[in-house]
């Protein structure tokens, strides 16, 4: 059984989220930013969605645990997407959008069938293994490809606000997650701590993209120079 | 060994896209300037420094709160914490690190007088909306 503060987090969470379809729509922002605000939008219909089947089954049935980790793997690939959306932006003068895509995919398959042969050894759910494999390791890959962005978006001297802000604050979500999973490898005996953490660096991406929505327009600038930690 | 390494990597990586994203914020607020009864206000005469931030931060939260900015002036504070533990630990044997904390912690004072700025303005709207009504 859920605690009440599990509840209330759970609650916020989904507002929070909510909240970034509502900030993005409000301020015209929407459509430039569809796959972050579809991502946003299906956490919402996934968290309904896991309230109903933990009201019908209960915390600790199978059903439960199945949902959650598929639903996790559909959510962790439409991060990906949404973190490729941002790449077509930052190269999109460039016309570097086909071979963008075109990497994302590849790059999508590699993980999954790394993460088939690292699970394969187990016969007892595979493909319940496979699928947590598969989310942890998108993180990783997602924190990497959120660096390269990164380090594109200072290369290129990227000055719109509301894009570095949103790859920023994309890159702290995934190093998070990367880091609690890690950990949770190597420590199992921590799972039940590590998953309460995990609960609560959720609210990190849907409060900063809300941030970066409601304060910034699509035209706000920033100075390039002041991103860098050494001074260029 | 696998999950060693990435755990070391997530660390570096979060630590260094945490100060970027702050930096950004507070470049954000850099261009604005700041009225004359703020600075009155937080006690910020020519140039802020880090000493106002704890001052400018007790007076944010005498304003109304308003959600939009919470976020961001939340990760500032953090920020700015991480800078005092710096400046206490490692910047006492690296004197570029110690002018370079300082000026860092000027910017986050400067960061939160400029929400200040927001939060009474938007203060103001309300009460002359109420007023109107």
């Amino acid at each position: 059984m859920l605690s009440v503060t599990g509840y209330i987090l759970w609650i916020a969470g989904v507002l929070c989220e909510t909240g970034v379809v509502v900030c993005a729509i409000k301020k015209g922002s929407f459509r430039r930013y569809l796959f972050l605000n579809l991502y946003m939008a299906m956490s919402v219909v996934m968290s309904v969605g896991r309230y109903e089947v933990l009201s019908r089954f209960g915390y600790s049935s199978a059903a439960y645990l199945y949902f959650y980790y598929y639903s996790d793997a559909v959510l962790t690939i439409l991060l990906y997407f949404a973190l490729i959306s941002l790449y077509a932006l930052v190269f999109g003068e460039l016309n570097a959008s086909r071979f963008v895509r075109l990497g994302a995919v590849v790059l999508l398959a590699g993980t999954a069938i790394f993460s088939y042969a690292v699970v394969q050894q187990s016969s007892a759910r595979m493909v319940t293994h496979f699928v947590v494999e598969l989310s942890q390791n998108l993180y990783f890959v997602g924190l990497v490809l959120t660096y390269l962005l990164w380090a594109a978006i200072l290369k290129m001297r990227e000055t719109r606000a509301q894009l570095v802000q949103l790859v920023l604050s994309l890159g702290v979500y995934f190093s998070l997650f990367a880091a609690t999973y890690a950990l949770r490898n190597l420590y199992p005996s921590m799972t039940s701590v590590l998953l309460s953490l995990l609960q609560l660096f959720g609210f990190v991406l849907p409060l900063a993209w809300t941030y970066a929505f409601w304060r910034f327009s699509t035209d706000d600038r920033i100075v390039p120079a002041r991103l860098a930690l050494v001074p260029r | 060994m696998m999950a060693a390494f990435i755990f070391a990597c997530s660390v570096v990586l979060l630590l260094q896209f945490f100060i970027s994203y702050c930096r950004s914020l507070i470049a954000a607020s850099a261009r604005q300037s700041l009225s004359r009864e703020v600075r009155d206000v937080a006690g910020i005469a020519q140039s802020a420094s880090g000493e106002d931030f704890a001052r400018v931060v007790q007076l944010l939260q005498l304003c109304p709160e308003s959600p939009e900015d919470r976020a961001g002036i939340q990760a500032v504070g953090a920020y700015f914490r991480m800078l005092n533990f710096v400046r206490s630990t490692v910047a006492r044997v690296m004197p570029s690190l110690q002018a370079w904390t300082e000026f860092e912690r000027a910017q986050c004072a400067y960061f939160a007088a400029v929400a200040l700025e927001r939060r009474i303005a938007s203060s103001r709207d309300m009460f002359a909306q109420q007023m109107d009504a």
